[in-house]
């Protein structure tokens, strides 16, 4: 169904309808004609919401403690996460950004919002504003700056813009100070913050 | 389409949502501070992965609609406002809903 | 059909399609016109171009184009390297 051109009072209607009231209508309308379901909204709800910052937490434990786990991670995300249990299915390529010493990588979409949801659930808001999407591309260090991530003066940075199908996810390097923890331990060290690179995950005080 | 106005270095041709190092925003800080999405929120992103999965929606579609949001209005909505705008766009122009039918909905009132 | 090579120099087409119509690009505006080098073969997908108007998309390969910020801002502040995914089309081999 190409898109045609709206006609003048579908326009007028498009920009003078509160957000809040045209999202209701086309609610109703679409349900009365069959073509969703009232439950499919529940049910997509639910099913976003399995995904969240924790699994992405766990992946990153299991590849701090994992070698082999870690270089199929790198080599082949979808496949490794897959294998770790979470459904990618229909979800758009995964790509995830090492950082190593020396090397720091910041992700954002300075076009909209795209973000590897199907690991992590719905975006930050502030990954979303105007303000990150248009200072991440230009000044990275001042940004993590202001959230008090001070990298080295050497360390490479590397801003990633997601402008396509690929979504980003940050491989953070594992804090010294927790030889021997196990993954849920090391799980809970990481932020949905710093899988996109603004922080760095390190030992809490 | 009617340019945004040009900073030194900036074409007077960016459309208003490719954000990257504008000048204008380089000095708003990034409030790191979470906001807990609505009801509304969690309604638009489910409706958009619903339709998708319909096949009646690609998320390409959904970005052209918040694109076309002229770049006043596109800074005043809220994120998902802005989705919830762009869905109506996209499928009217696409005819899976009509004018008169949303027209109708909105004049009954009492809309869940 | 000769794809990129990683390390190849490229420039991104200096267009501005905005000017005409209404068109959906993922070319984001501070790379028209710039240099940088192919970083990856990212894959082949359908343009997003067309994709937005609900038209037949055809399959385009995609790369991580790898900029440097001098490259790209009269005053770079900070960063060592932007990775963009581009197009094929919208890179001129150098």
């Amino acid at each position: 169904m190409a898109h045609t051109p709206l006609s003048a009072a579908e326009r007028a209607l498009l920009d003078t309808t509160p957000p809040r009231a045209l999202f209701a209508a086309l609610k109703k309308v679409l349900m009365e004609k069959g073509l969703i379901a009232p439950e499919e909204i529940p049910a997509q709800i639910a099913l976003t919401e399995r995904a969240s910052p924790l699994i992405g937490a766990q992946v990153v434990a299991r590849a701090w403690t994992d070698p082999a786990f870690r270089a199929a991670l790198l080599s082949a995300p979808a496949r490794a996460v897959e294998a770790f249990g979470v459904s990618l299915a229909g979800a758009p390529p995964l790509g995830i950004l090492e950082n190593r010493p020396g090397r720091h990588h910041l992700v954002v979409c300075t076009l909209c919002s795209c973000y590897p949801r199907a690991l992590l659930g719905y975006p930050p808001f502030w990954y979303k504003s105007a303000a990150y999407r248009a200072r991440a591309v230009r000044d990275p260090r001042g940004l993590l700056a202001e959230w008090g991530t001070v990298l080295p003066p050497e360390t490479e940075i590397v801003v990633v813009d997601s402008t396509a199908d690929y979504r980003w996810m940050v491989l953070p390097e594992r804090p010294a100070g927790t030889e021997g923890w196990d993954e849920a331990r090391l799980a809970g060290l990481v932020r949905v913050s710093d899988l996109v690179g603004m922080t760095v995950p390190a030992l809490p005080g | 389409m009617r340019p945004v106005s040009a900073e030194p270095g900036e074409s007077p041709f960016r459309a208003h949502h490719d954000l990257g190092g504008v000048r204008r925003f380089l000095c708003t800080p990034v409030e790191r501070e979470e906001h807990s999405l609505s009801d509304f929120d969690r309604e638009v992103d489910a409706l958009r992965q619903v339709l998708a999965q319909h096949g009646l929606l690609r998320v390409d579609e959904l970005r052209r609609g918040i694109e076309s949001i002229p770049e006043e209005r596109y800074f005043a909505l809220s994120y998902y406002e802005r989705w919830a705008v762009a869905l109506a766009d996209v499928l009217l122009s696409k005819g899976v809903v009509r004018g008169e039918e949303l027209r109708a909905a909105l004049s009954e009132g009492s809309l869940e | 059909m000769n794809g990129f090579k990683p390390g190849q120099r490229v420039r991104v087409r200096a267009e501005w399609p905005e000017r005409h119509g209404p068109v959906h690009i993922r070319t984001p505006h501070y790379v028209r016109g710039r240099e940088g080098e192919i970083a990856a073969f990212l894959g082949v997908f359908p343009n997003p171009e067309d994709l937005a108007f609900d038209r037949p998309a055809p399959p385009l390969p995609l790369y991580h184009v790898r900029f440097r910020p001098e490259a790209l801002w009269p005053a770079p502040v900070s960063g060592t390297e932007i990775l963009v995914e581009i197009f094929a089309p919208w890179l001129i081999p150098l």
